[in-house]
């Protein structure tokens, strides 16, 4: 093989993720009142919308988690030896991005760097001037005047493309409708935009539309030009904006994975048991809690820095150290937050105890762990649910805030925090040096605006009281 | 009659779902005439309180009024801008609610309630704002009104809150007072108490008085007409006199003919069939027509109009032939013990059973006194027998059924199920005597757990005690309970909520059955039910007895229920039992004042033989700080001196009568 | 209602002790002090000696919870566990690493925290109240619809971009007032004015569509329907009835962190160069400075205790329940 296949731990368990969810996909199938939550949530157009946007996101961020290392050219007989970096099918899907390092900044569209440098002339002596970039619009050649026009065809190219591909994703979707409706495709049409499917089609289809017309351009672009311009080490910012992607979803998903099952457990002792046990786990809570979660983060990263520093001998490589070090961090942040889930959780089934059909079961000397699977955990799903999507959004602006301040991910790694860490210095700069900024701004508004928006519609469907 | 004081030509109601609008009260019209009371009678969801708050202007957001007209002395208040019908609500027409409890604001005192009608209608502020105050909490009976004023809602018991709510309503001195259900949520002695109230009220005023409710005893009590709605329809308005008499809808003399009574022991009780259409789905003919016992073919093909059956007597009925007479006939009072006397040895008995529940108060949390929820109650109960334990709220009746389960631990006293003492049993032996004593309980919303199927929730009992052991048998022993309770057997692969509140009681009582208890101890089954859906479930009860030979533990505070179906009726206050009899002994000749009482203030759904009520003074107390001695005396209309000191001894009359009562220990003395 | 509050007085002496004990084992336990000394002298230059020298100087040469050296009392007190956790019951939270006594460092730099923390506070809480109940006054307005979406739109922006961009905008663009500093006395309102601004902006996303929801909730319980069918009008319905009892929930949500307030913010210190707790904090963690950490999360959580007894207290004040119960 020439390549040797690397499953960081954040990757083994963000596709532990992606199984554990489409095993609850088959869970809910035979749960139906969770199944009609999840068609109400299904028939909202704010939910799809955000929806499909979130699952653009999903795939950077899968496609990101599939890391492998390259076979070095050893020669024959030798034992195969492998490259030290560890790269990702987006590594790999997204090369050129990747490789055309500039020298420094340069911004969006540029042709030249945005520093005046003093170059050696050809024929002897020297001038300071806006020396030429090596990537950018290197296809141009001399004739950088010609960048509007190769910027229109090479975007209408790219407008072109998705045109006819949402074509194709419309059609589809029209002929599915008719066959589920029975009905024909103009009239299967008809219903998808007057939204009468039971299903929120004419969301998806729109936001697939934009998404298409703007995602198509950018990657027909991406290739010749530095999009969202260069950063100061001279990296394409649309490459670390895509790998920021991942970093995010790992903090936002990771986390409540850690803190659920052990919020969900003692929530449910404290509720159910009462008595001492329910004594012991809200004198924890009340002392995690007391301690404000920036400072209990600080502290918990400082110490893990620590160890992490003081055993480099753990980790093969850097990728694998700040793997460590963000999977750590995701455990602090679960530790930290798991409080607020519990004593929801513990509320919740103190009233859920006191319910006639616990009182029935009992009366029938059902066993109390059989209570708590059948009655009361299936009773409380909808609360998982609802918090699980709710502290996404606020997980990856908290990592934004965290990497800003030194404790979040490893340095190394990029992610939002880290991109605006490193892009804040510039906006002192004459003239400024604003696109980092713009860019994180932007996809990090996106991805949390319709994280947010999804799980308003989410919390609406699985509400009860909401009905 | 003069011109009326209000009247409601027409009105169409509905609900915003989606993109339509279901109506919910179609086409209704009546009047309401100064000084009288029309009380509009209903079930659940027949649109009752919809009218009543599309009158005042108050629907909830989804509402819409579509149509029709609402005039109050002669002005259309639909037609009125919003700032103008602010005075109109509150000085002209005052409502009040069902439930006391949360419809006065929990963090504003009284006064400041009553007293912001004031400002607004009145223009008295300041001093003379709170001798209006006083002189209200008075009219309403509040005795102390001085130290009421500056209380809270919860510092004060229910029937108090509600005269707070009457109080407030007549602030503004509205002409009209519609009163939406407004004893529903009261125990019937203090529901007593607040019809007297309302009945002096609108007479020394000469108000006009919607009433809502959904009970014949009220309307009987309180009405000078009376208006009948079904789904969403007028269908039969009468003056009082004919509408007891002589009630031409079929749907009106279904009403009467479910309702339990001690005249219709033995009996089954009529049912009507199916359920209510809903509001999506109305039939274009009569509505009643699916459910109709008289129902003609023309009757589903037209919508029928009303006609003329007496004076001031219409219906909105096609059907003008003879109708049975059974159905609303009292029939001669029959001997109550109808069955022997129980020859049997009783299967459960309780003997001096005690629940205190400790109160917890300052730094440490120390036990400084005990709630005596259940305190010493003494029952027996033989095989295809039931006994009827009676109580209002807060009495421990409650607990008295789940002590004797084990599901809350009683603190002393004993419980034998046939011989077996289950107190202090070993939680292994317990699971194989549970399989003799099952429970049903009140509200059939919450006792069936939503996330399972009806199937799963029958089989539950079986599996956890072992009685069905194969899924085949399981599921043929599901099926069959099903069919038992009067339910398809495909109805066990759907979910709760698909079903009725009838039909999840039916389930309810299936899931018991399904271990083949001896015992069954029924907490309130009907009491969250229409009076047509009861009739339902008491035929039944009954009907299992019979062929089950099952013995019922009956808790209610439903007298009629306890006429119909009791064998023998225990009378609990305070956590305990104060009288206890055969049905034919404590129904017939009781001894307690507490049990006269009650029985005097059970509204009867009769014209004439509304016997004289025996006032009770204030609530029950508090069963954490029960009076002294006699737990009954500060109410007690034949009190003495030696009740404020002494628990009167337990001493028997009659066969098997027993009383706890002063009164009776006395005379065995002389 | 006094056992109440003493009770939950003393309640508060357990989670203490607690929060000690867990920072205790976080900073000494997790990691050695050799590890801490390795770490801050940096891996080439460690040598025992430089190690045991760097301990002395801070007092981690000790053991951690008994010294069976010692004898007596000093057996537990002279210990790591006394000196450096213990005595913080006591105020004394030792030096940092430049020498200087922590204490004193936070008596000076709790006003300058404040000076923002506060109007920040009080003007956040009014205008996200004030927004929140004309959200809900116009429910299911058009004007309902597109604050909320304003709402959710507020709140999917980080806390970093409404800082940078209000100091590039106010700043450098109007240069309206200082991008950054702090000054004594009157003169502070000049630095004060943006942080302040951009701390309440930043707030009102979430908490205004949290209040709404509140409000909302009151709107639908059925006091509120005698309230109108009293014929108050809207305004007094919702001023008088909605708001008062809205203000039970939202204040459990408010009151707690009121204590807090003199932590200041990491954020908005260390952008604006404000010389508080908060860029103390932040400085002291890119420092690595543990003492200083250690101590204001226990600072840290003694406020956060304080303000759940002031939750309790204003509850009796707000909730005429708890306060004759």
């Amino acid at each position: 093989m020439p390549f040797q296949i690397v499953t960081l731990w954040s990757d083994g368990l963000i596709w532990l993720l992606v199984v554990a969810g489409i095993g609850f996909g088959f869970l809910i199938a035979r749960s139906a009142p969770l199944l009609a939550a999840w068609r109400r949530v299904g028939k909202s157009r704010v939910g799809m919308a955000s929806a499909t946007v979130l699952v653009v996101f999903a795939i950077i961020g899968l496609l990101d988690s599939l890391h492998y290392r390259l076979k070095l050219d050893g020669g024959e007989g030798r034992p195969p030896t492998y490259a030290i970096e560890v790269l990702s099918v987006l590594d790999a899907v997204a090369t050129p991005l990747r490789t055309h390092n500039e020298k420094t900044y340069s911004a969006p569209f540029a042709t030249r760097l945005y520093a005046k440098e003093t170059v050696e002339l050809p024929g002897g002596g020297q001038t300071r001037e806006y020396p030429r970039l090596k990537y950018g619009g290197a296809h141009l050649g001399n004739d950088e005047d010609r960048l509007p026009a190769d910027v229109a065809g090479k975007a209408a190219l790219g407008l072109g493309l998705a045109a006819v591909l949402w074509g194709v994703v419309a059609a589809l979707v029209t002929a599915s409708v008719a066959r589920r409706e029975k009905v024909g495709r103009g009239e299967a049409w008809r219903r998808i935009w007057r939204g009468e499917t039971p299903f929120a089609w004419s969301a998806l289809l729109v936001t697939s539309g934009l998404l298409l017309a703007l995602l198509l351009p950018l990657v027909a672009l991406a290739g010749y030009y530095h999009v969202f311009g260069t950063d100061k080490v001279g990296q394409d910012v649309l490459y670390q904006v895509m790998k920021s992607v991942r970093t995010g979803l790992i903090i936002g998903l990771v986390t409540t994975l850690v803190m659920l099952p052990l919020a969900v457990l003692l929530g449910i002792i404290a509720g159910y048991f009462r008595g001492w046990a329910d004594d012991v786990i809200q004198y924890v809570y009340t002392v995690l809690n007391s301690i404000p979660g920036v400072l209990l983060i600080a502290a918990a990263v400082l110490m893990m820095q620590v160890v992490i520093d003081t055993n480099p001998q753990w980790f093969a490589t850097a990728a694998e150290r700040a793997d460590l070090r963000l999977l750590a961090l995701c455990f602090i942040l679960g530790i930290t937050s798991w409080t607020g889930l519990c004593r929801l959780l513990r509320g919740e089934t103190l009233k859920l105890r006191e319910l006639e059909y616990i009182q029935a079961a009992k009366a029938f000397g059902v066993s109390s762990w059989r209570i708590i699977v059948r009655h009361i955990l299936p009773n409380l799903m909808h609360i998982v649910i609802i918090s699980l999507v709710m502290d996404f959004s606020g997980l990856v602006l908290a990592e934004a805030v965290l990497s800003y301040v030194g404790i979040g991910v490893d340095p190394t790694m990029i992610s939002f925090g880290t991109m605006i860490n490193n892009a804040r210095m510039e906006l002192g700069r004459e003239p400024v040096v604003w696109w980092s900024l713009a860019a994180a701004f932007v996809v990090m508004f996106v991805l949390v605006l319709a994280a947010n928006l999804f799980a308003d519609v989410v919390r609406d469907a699985f509400d009860p009281r909401a009905v | 009659m003069n011109a009326p004081l209000l009247k409601i030509t027409d009105l169409r109601l509905g609900f915003a779902a989606g993109r339509q609008t279901l109506l919910a009260v179609d086409g209704v019209s009546f009047e309401v005439g100064a000084g009288e009371t029309f009380a509009l009678l209903g079930e659940s969801g027949c649109g009752k309180s919809a009218t009543a708050q599309g009158i005042m202007r108050l629907l909830p957001s989804a509402g819409r009024i579509v149509g029709g007209g609402v005039e109050l002395d002669g002005q259309n208040v639909l037609a009125l801008p919003e700032a103008d019908m602010r005075s109109v609500r509150g000085r002209r027409m005052a409502m009040i609610f069902q439930e006391p409890a949360t419809s006065l604001n929990p963090v504003l005192t009284v006064g400041q309630q009553i007293g912001e009608v004031l400002e607004r209608h009145r223009d008295l502020r300041g001093e003379p704002a709170r001798q209006r105050m006083l002189e209200l909490l008075r009219q309403v009976g509040i005795s102390d009104p001085e130290r009421r004023l500056g209380e809270y809602p919860f510092q004060l018991s229910g029937g108090m809150k509600q005269r707070v709510m009457i109080a407030v309503a007549l602030a503004g001195e509205p002409d009209l007072l519609i009163a939406d259900e407004p004893t529903t949520a009261l125990d019937v002695t203090v529901q007593a108490q607040i019809l007297d109230l309302l009945v002096k009220l609108q007479q020394e005023r000469g108000m006009g008085m919607l009433l809502i409710t959904h009970d014949l005893g009220v309307v009987a009590r309180m009405a000078h007409r009376v208006g009948v709605m079904y789904a969403g329809e007028l269908v039969e308005v009468a003056p009082r006199e004919a509408f007891f008499t002589n009630p031409r809808h079929p749907y009106t003399r279904a009403l009467f003919a479910a309702l339990p009574e001690v005249s219709r022991r033995g009996a089954i009780l009529t049912t009507i069939p199916g359920q209510v259409p809903s509001l999506a789905c109305m039939p274009k003919g009569c509505r009643f027509a699916d459910r109709c016992r008289y129902v003609t073919p023309i009757s589903r093909e037209q919508w029928p109009n009303w006609r003329s059956v007496g004076e001031g007597h219409q219906v909105r009925c096609f059907y003008g032939g003879p109708m049975d007479e059974e159905e609303i006939g009292e029939h001669a009072a029959e001997v109550l013990a109808a069955a022997p006397p129980q020859p049997a040895p009783p299967t459960l008995e309780v003997q001096e059973l005690r629940v205190h529940f400790p109160i917890r108060r300052g730094v440490l949390q120390r036990t400084v006194g005990h709630v005596k929820a259940v305190d010493g109650v003494s029952l027996s109960l033989a095989p295809g027998r039931t006994l009827a334990l009676v109580g209002e709220s807060g009495c421990g009746k409650t607990t008295v059924g789940k002590a004797i389960l084990q599901l809350i631990k009683p603190t002393a006293g004993h419980v034998r199920l046939n011989g077996a003492e289950l107190v202090g049993m070993p939680a292994g032996r317990l699971q194989d005597m549970r399989r003799d004593l099952q429970m049903v309980f009140q509200d059939p919303f919450a006792s069936l757990n939503p996330r399972l199927r009806v199937g799963e929730i029958i089989a539950e009992g079986m599996a956890a005690l072992g009685v069905v052991a194969g899924g085949k048998e399981r599921q043929s022993a599901v099926a069959a309970l099903l069919e038992q309770v009067g339910l398809p057997a495909e109805a066990a692969g759907r979910y709760p909520h698909e079903f009725s509140g009838g039909q999840r009681q039916r389930i309810a009582i299936a899931r018991a059955l399904a271990v083949q208890p001896e015992v069954l101890v029924c907490d309130e089954p009907t009491s969250a039910l229409d009076v047509s859906v009861q009739a339902q479930i008491l035929n039944l009860l009954k009907s299992l007895q019979e062929s089950l030979g099952v013995a019922y533990l009956f808790i209610t505070h439903n007298f009629g229920v306890v006429e119909y179906l009791a064998h023998e009726v225990a009378v609990m206050y305070l956590g305990r039992i104060v009288e206890f009899g055969s049905a034919e002994e404590v129904l017939r000749s009781p001894k307690h004042p507490y049990t006269r009482a009650l029985l005097s203030a059970v509204p009867k759904p009769r014209l004439e033989g509304q016997q004289e009520v025996i006032k009770l003074a204030g609530e029950t107390p508090s069963p954490a700080n029960p009076p002294s001695g006699c737990h009954f005396h500060p109410r007690c209309p034949n009190v003495m001196e030696v009740c404020r000191s002494v628990w009167p001894e337990t001493t028997r009359h009659e066969a098997t009568q027993t009383v706890a009562c002063h009164l009776y220990t006395e005379q065995k003395e002389k | 209602m006094l056992a109440y509050l003493v009770r939950r007085l003393l309640y508060a002496i357990p989670i203490l002790i607690g929060v000690n004990l867990l920072t205790f084992a976080l900073f000494f336990v997790v990691n050695t002090p050799d590890d801490m000394a390795r770490m801050q002298l940096g891996v080439k230059r460690v040598t025992p000696e430089a190690i045991q020298k760097w301990k002395a100087e801070r007092g981690y040469d000790k053991p951690l919870l008994w010294n069976s050296q010692a004898a007596g009392a000093a057996t537990v007190t002279d210990t790591i566990f006394f000196d450096k956790s213990a005595r913080m019951f006591v105020g004394d939270f030792g030096r940092a690493e430049d020498g200087r006594d922590i204490a004193r460092e936070i008596k000076h730099r709790m006003l300058p925290s404040l000076a923002i923390a506060l109007p920040t506070f009080i003007l956040g809480l009014l205008v996200t109240v004030v927004f929140a109940l004309t959200l809900a006054f116009f429910r299911a307005t058009a004007f309902d619809f597109w604050g909320v979406v304003l709402c959710v739109a507020m709140m999917s922006i980080s806390g970093l971009f409404y800082i940078i961009g209000g100091q590039y905008l106010i700043s450098k663009i109007w240069r309206l007032v200082p991008i950054s500093g702090y000054g004594d006395g009157l003169d502070a309102w000049r630095f004060l004015i943006l942080p302040v601004a951009i701390g309440v902006i930043s707030g009102i996303g979430s908490s205004a569509r949290w209040y709404r929801t509140i409000f909302l909730e009151e709107v639908g319980k059925d006091y509120v329907r005698t309230a109108r069918a009293k014929g108050l009008p809207e305004t007094v319905v919702f001023l008088r009835h909605v708001l008062r009892n809205a203000m039970i929930p939202i204040l459990t949500g408010v009151v707690v962190v009121i204590p807090l307030l003199f932590m200041g913010s990491l954020l908005t210190e260390s952008f604006f160069g404000i010389p508080g707790l908060g860029s103390y904090t932040i400085d002291a963690i890119n420092a690595q400075d543990f003492a200083v950490v250690r101590s204001m999360v226990f600072i840290g959580s003694v406020l956060y205790i304080f303000g759940l007894i002031l939750t309790d207290i204003s509850y009796t004040l707000v909730d005429p329940r708890i306060r004759f119960n």
